[in-house]
């Protein structure tokens, strides 16, 4: 065959590309399926998809830094008599001591209060760095309950009863042995070094019902003075938003596939529940006609990474958000400058999600102490604070463009959405017509 | 001893009385008229002795620190769940998930218990009178599980580090269960909770059973454990 006839160029198949394949070779030559941490990582409809209006002739702005804007909420007004009173709408989602470094914890919660909001602990129970330092500190009530104990339930300010979350619904938790330290096997009552199993159902409760009885119980021993906030992952939030407000919660969070999770299968996370922006909408739905929203507050959270996010999702009808992965890399994690250390560990900076390996150089998702030395919790704690303003500054300039004094004043009018997809999803028109899909056919051009 | 009407002051007034104790106040309680009604004396942080005289629904006792509760009927589900300290008593049976969770303390069930009893203890030691449900001592993680009965399907499986000790039949072992050499001080510990429960059993009819630890870290040859 002559030299001269041009070749085709090596076509990679698009189903089997070069991530596929590796993770083949990988499976075949371990016999574990991936796990990692983190969210998902697929593309899938979302928050970008939308756009705000702002305001023109038909809508007054206000004057920016000028005008007020207000950005205070209450959580947890329904039956709790001591309700939460944050500054901003923006909270710091459960993350565990275990997967996260005592220092990060701490950090987290030096940094939410700076900001005036509050923190919200993780399976494993509440660490004494994490108390003292979060002025506002939500309580996880797990199915595991390591480290469940009534003198930290009394010390905190709320309880969250975790059902769900967004990267694993249905599944439970998973940490294994390389971060059960001598610290983390005393809370948790397990031998150090073994895999922990953290289990997907309550043991005492099974269904709405009972759940019902739980919050009671939960109520009665707190004295009804907490707030019940209940966490759900984005499985079927129009039910699931329904049958917690029947369970009595006073909060409900919501969970969208791209919320991170310290350790799951790879698989779970990508294949498994739905995108945060799929689940606004239907919570909001069952909460208007059952007549409790904005009664019972709905968080949502599972990639929000800006202002926009923030204004996005309120404007839906959420009443605040919560972010758990924007916040670590606020601390630190994935910085570039530690590219040279991403790089012994097989990765790279922004893609590092071995979180369960405890081998974090930034010390955040780790338990050894000379890694985690390496996070000082004031300053990483006043990092997070900044990001924190910062996003509320952002909150606050949307809001005030589409002439709201206060964020909560946002509303699906004000948003349109760029794709037929997200108009469908989030049920807002189509950018220049007033088509909704599923609810109108008729096009009209602006 | 003070008398705490159920059926006039309701559930919250129940606990709030059992809540609210200082030094030099009243240390004995008796509680009437329960009507089954759930949460009864639970999140009690104090030693004080109750007296329930009558059925109980879900969760009475839970989170107990301290308190001795005797219960003179049947509980409902999650008796004593997640318990610190104390020692909770059933006269009557109870329904599933006793002792859930509880990281201290003794709970005494005269009659049977349901399925999951001890589901996910972390330290408490229980003795059943009467036998117990399937998935009884699930991921059980440390304490001691004293079965006078039967145990149905599932027992401990995955278990961690408890103990459960049964007198009569078992049904069949859940995952990683096996059944273990009862020591010396294994038949010393069975008779002490038999003796501390008032429950007569002879100590030296109970067999022992704990975790085998295969499954303690991920292999892939335990594929069809998984």
């Amino acid at each position: 065959m002559s030299e001269d006839i041009p070749k085709t160029h090596p076509r990679k198949s698009a189903t089997f590309d070069d991530y596929t394949l590796s993770e083949i070779r990988r499976a075949a030559a371990t016999g574990i399926y991936d796990i990692r941490g983190g969210g998902a990582k697929r593309s899938v409809p979302g928050l970008d998809d939308l756009l705000f209006l702002g305001a023109s002739l038909s809508r007054y702005p206000l004057e920016g830094y000028r005008e007020y804007c207000g950005t205070d909420i209450v959580l947890g007004s329904r039956f709790a008599t001591n309700p939460l009173k944050l500054k901003i709408p923006i909270t710091i989602a459960g993350m565990s001591f275990g997967s996260l470094s005592a220092q990060a914890k701490e950090a987290l919660g030096r940094g939410a209060s700076i900001a005036g909001t509050s923190t919200t602990t993780g399976d494993g129970g509440m660490t004494k760095e994490e108390r003292e330092q979060s002025e506002i500190l939500i309580y996880q009530y797990l199915p595991s309950r390591y480290g469940m104990n009534p003198d930290d339930l009394r010390k905190a300010d709320a309880i969250e009863i975790v059902v769900g979350q967004g990267a694993k619904p249905g599944g439970g938790g998973m940490l294994l042995g390389q971060k059960i330290s001598d610290r983390v096997a005393e809370m948790r009552n397990l031998p150090k070094g073994i895999d922990q199993r953290s289990a997907c159902r309550h043991p005492d409760w099974t269904g709405p019902d009972d759940l019902e009885i739980k919050i009671h119980e939960l109520r009665e021993i707190s004295d009804w003075k907490k707030p019940i906030f209940i966490k759900i992952g984005g499985a079927r939030p129009y039910y699931d938003t329904a049958l917690s407000v029947k369970a009595g919660a006073d909060v409900i969070v919501i969970d969208g596939m791209q919320g991170g999770t310290a350790a799951t299968q790879e698989v779970f996370i990508e294949n498994v529940g739905q995108p945060t922006l799929a689940c606004i909408r239907p919570a909001v739905k069952a909460l208007q006609e059952l007549g409790m929203h904005r009664k019972v507050q709905l968080i949502v959270s599972g990639g929000i990474r800006n202002g926009a996010d923030v204004a996005k999702a309120i404007a839906l009808g959420a009443d605040a958000v919560s972010i758990g992965t924007a916040a670590l890399v606020a601390l630190g994690d994935n910085n570039p400058e530690l590219e040279d250390e991403y790089k012994k560990l097989g990765t790279t900076a922004g893609a590092f999600d071995d979180w369960h390996e405890g081998l974090d150089p930034a010390g955040i998702s780790t338990q050894d102490p000379d890694l985690s030395k390496r996070l000082d919790p004031v300053t990483a704690g006043r990092k997070l604070s900044n990001y924190l303003k910062v996003m509320t500054m952002e909150l606050q300039t949307i809001a005030r463009a589409c002439g709201k004094s206060h964020v909560l004043n946002l509303e699906p009018e004000d948003l349109v959405a760029l794709t037929v997809e997200a108009a469908a999803i989030a049920q807002v028109p189509l950018c220049g017509t007033d088509w909704i899909p599923g609810k109108k056919n008729e096009i009209l051009l602006s | 001893m003070a008398i705490l009407n159920l059926k006039k002051i309701g559930v919250s007034g129940v606990n709030s009385a059992l809540h609210k104790i200082v030094e030099n106040s009243e240390k004995d309680f008796e509680i009437r008229n329960p009507q089954g009604q759930h949460s009864i004396a639970c999140g009690i942080n104090a030693p004080l002795n109750v007296e329930i005289k009558g059925h109980v629904g879900f969760y009475c006792g839970g989170m107990n620190k301290y308190a001795k509760i005797l219960i003179h009927g049947h509980a409902g589900v999650g008796v004593g769940e997640n318990m610190m300290s104390g020692y909770i008593h059933v006269k009557g049976d109870t329904s599933e998930s006793a002792g859930a969770t509880a990281h201290g303390g003794f709970l005494v069930i005269e009659g049977n218990a349901s399925s999951r009893c001890g589901i996910s203890m972390k330290g408490v030691d229980i003795v059943v009178g009467g036998s117990v449900g399937h998935m009884s001592g699930f991921m059980a993680q440390s304490g001691n599980l004293v079965i006078c009965g039967d145990a149905k399907d599932a027992l401990g499986d995955s278990i961690y580090e408890a103990n459960i000790f049964v007198r009569g039949e078992v049904s069949e072992l859940g995952a990683d269960c096996i059944e273990k050499e009862v020591r010396p001080e294994h038949s010393a510990k069975i008779s002490k909770l038999l003796k501390s429960s008032g429950i007569n059993a002879n100590p030296t009819d109970f067999r022992r059973y704990g975790s085998a630890r295969q499954l303690y870290n991920f292999d892939v040859d335990n594929f069809e454990s998984y």
